[in-house]
């Protein structure tokens, strides 16, 4: 048996649905038609009244979800594209991550975005949106980047008491295969090594960590052992996991997708310089995408996200410093 | 919900009688009186923060809070202190909200109008404007899920908020899952200092109802009796599952947008209509044509309202404020994910 990325997600969302009658999917063509990439397939055939399709109207869908939270239910929410979510952004930040802080009364939604590039996408269609989500107290923002993790850390989301913002990349959704599920899984807020090195640490999460260590596999034929550390939530951020990795490699470069302009890449860089200075033996650098709009054309939008060819381009200015 | 002043209260039928109103008088009453030590609060700078107060709304919102029953659910806006009240909130939470005691609801972390007791029904206001609506849809929908009937939800909004896009997303959104929603508008003729004519051009918001697909009712805001009925008739029509009710009021703030504002801008022609008058000497007025109290017995509930306030607010007073170093620092729930990244 191999199963997909995508495949990974919707096998969560069953669990959920079969384990605990508090859970329901909220979202845009999910029920019979089962969303528009199919995470939720055949599941309103089988968790009738349960699998929900809602109006094209993103800021009521997680209103209503965060009321159906308060009563005490565990909603799903799946927006289409992780860049409508902009349009729910209101009720994610201020209505459902302030709610506990206010009352004291937790606030359960999982929030799932379909984030990331595909080619010919453009720009409305490909953003990571987990730097800003990340910025609000009051979420848990998730990153997965692979199939494991997708069904394990959103079958944990379900069950956490505060909203997730969970970020799954739809690059990864028919790419990535696994053998089977997990039957354990790190806990959310712990970071993996992806593969261990000695010489650079590349630090990323998602689809990047896909980049970074085929980017490692290269670099490897000359020589070079990079450990490459996927964060899988970058909120809470494992910082031990990342500076543990510093000391041993005393090189560091962060990778992501998003926009490079006060991102998951600059915090690391941040906390690392503010807190391991002396762990250093050359200035932390990182990678995003371009400071532009996602571009549509695979010509443009290849060169606008980093890549395997681009991330070892990268370590190599820093492993010659 | 603890109530300091025992106002009897029985969940209301359509129409109002003679204890009915009486009741919805006494909390118009002590909400008035409320808003007025507020007001004086604020000019002494006892109260950190805005203050927002209700004068000229109180029969809409009161009207609300009889109709609904405890098990129900309210999301007030910032002038429903005479609906919080009688809905069951404790005056202590309104006053410690006020004065920042750490033992209120909000514990000094969101202030004034920013309260509630969301496990208890009532909702705690974000200042983003028709974003409580499909809240309220949230928890009427779960209802449902769970198998509990019989609740209604009610949402206050000015006439301000019919112009933003969480009111039109949510009021579909209920009209589609016919939901026993009220979405009550208070259409005070201004959004802070924007006229209506600035905000919408139909004729008359209640037409809206139709495009929604869900039931229209109009009410003038400042006839207590009416507000009693048409409020109760929207209320009781959801809870039959005749779906969502647009009710919309008309009636004037006689008074600032908050306390920091003269409401300079308001047109002297509307302090001489019909939704210009004062809600509560309507029903006082009423009250003693009615012949259902005597002046002195007026009087007398005055005076005890305000020896209340005034005891209540010397205790309040004297409660502990937030200490910020007994503060825990943690916007969420699961602890085991809390995270620092400052420098110990």
């Amino acid at each position: 048996m191999s199963l997909t990325y995508l495949e990974a997600i919707r096998e969560a969302q069953a669990h959920a649905l079969r384990e605990d009658p508090r859970v329901f999917i909220y979202g845009q063509d999910v029920g019979s038609f089962g969303g528009a990439f199919k995470a939720t397939k055949n599941l309103s055939k089988e968790f009738p009244g349960r699998v929900l399709d809602a109006p094209i109207s993103e800021d009521a869908i997680v209103g209503l979800a965060v009321g159906a939270a308060i009563e005490g239910l565990r909603p799903i929410v799946e927006m289409q594209f992780a860049d409508f979510s902009t349009v729910g952004f209101n009720q994610i930040v201020n209505q459902a991550a302030t709610l506990f802080w206010r009352t004291n009364l937790p606030c359960p939604i999982t929030v799932r975005l379909p984030c990331g590039g595909t080619a010919g996408s453009g720009p409305f269609h490909s953003q990571t949106m987990e730097a800003i989500y990340a910025h609000y107290p009051g979420v848990i923002v998730l990153t997965p980047a692979t199939v494991e993790d997708a069904y394990s850390m959103l079958i944990e989301a379900v069950a956490l008491d505060d909203p997730v913002v969970f970020c799954e990349h739809k690059f990864l959704y028919y790419h990535l295969k696994a053998d089977k599920l997990p039957n354990e899984a790190l806990p959310i807020g712990k970071a993996r090594i992806a593969r261990e090195g000695r010489d650079l640490t590349v630090v990323t999460y998602s689809a990047m960590v896909h980049e970074a260590l085929a980017a490692a596999t290269e670099l490897s034929a000359d020589g070079w052992e990079i450990e490459v550390v996927d964060l899988r939530s970058v909120k809470p951020l494992d910082t031990d996991t990342v500076m543990a990795s510093v000391a041993r490699t005393g090189r560091l470069l962060c990778v992501g997708e998003a926009w490079p302009w006060g991102g998951v890449t600059a915090e690391i860089i941040a906390r690392v310089a503010s807190e391991g200075y002396d762990l250093l033996d050359a200035p932390p650098q990182r990678l995003n995408a371009k400071d532009t709009p996602v571009p549509f054309h695979p010509n443009l939008w290849t060169a606008h996200r980093p890549t395997a060819r681009s991330v070892a381009e990268a370590a190599r200015k820093i492993l010659r410093t | 919900m603890l109530q300091t002043l025992s106002i009897p209260k029985a969940p209301v039928p359509a129409g109002a009688d003679r204890d009915t109103y009486l009741t919805a008088y006494r909390f118009m009453l002590l909400a008035r009186l409320l808003d007025d030590k507020y007001a004086a609060l604020y000019r002494a700078g006892k109260i950190q923060g805005g203050v927002f107060l209700g004068r000229g709304q109180e029969a809409l919102s009161v009207a609300i809070g009889v109709s609904l029953k405890q098990s129900d659910i309210f999301a007030p806006l910032i002038r429903d202190a005479a609906g919080r009240l009688a809905f069951g909130e404790p005056i202590l939470d309104a006053i410690r909200t006020y004065l920042g005691s750490s033992l209120g609801p909000m514990r000094g972390r969101d202030g004034n109008v920013h309260r509630g007791r969301p496990q208890m029904g009532l909702l705690p206001m974000i200042s983003h404007l028709g974003a409580m609506i499909s809240v309220v849809n949230g928890m009427l929908f779960a209802r449902r899920m769970k198998g509990i009937p019989g609740s209604v939800g009610v949402a206050s909004i000015g006439d301000g908020a019919t112009a933003t896009g969480s009111f039109h997303e949510a009021l579909n959104q209920a009209a589609i899952e016919k939901l026993p929603l009220v979405l009550v508008v208070a259409n005070n003729q201004y959004a802070y200092s924007t006229p209506n004519l600035r905000e919408f051009v139909c004729a008359n918001l209640a037409d809206r109802a139709v495009g929604y697909g869900v039931a229209g009712h109009e009410v003038d805001g400042t006839d207590l009796s009416e507000c009693l009925r048409v409020i109760g008739e929207a209320v009781g029509n959801a809870r039959a599952g005749q779906g969502p009710q647009l009710v919309v009021a008309s009636l004037l703030r006689l008074c600032g947008h908050g306390e920091h504002d003269d409401a300079g801008y308001v047109d002297p022609e509307f302090k001489h209509m019909q939704l210009g008058r004062d809600c509560l000497k309507v029903a006082e007025a009423e009250l003693l044509r009615q012949q259902w109290v005597e002046p002195a017995e007026l009087a007398r509930w005055r005076n005890d309202n305000i020896v209340q306030i005034e005891e209540l607010v010397a205790q309040v007073q004297h409660e502990p404020t937030p200490d910020p170093f007994g503060e825990d620092w943690s916007a969420i729930s699961s602890r085991h994910l809390g995270e620092t990244h400052e420098i110990e």
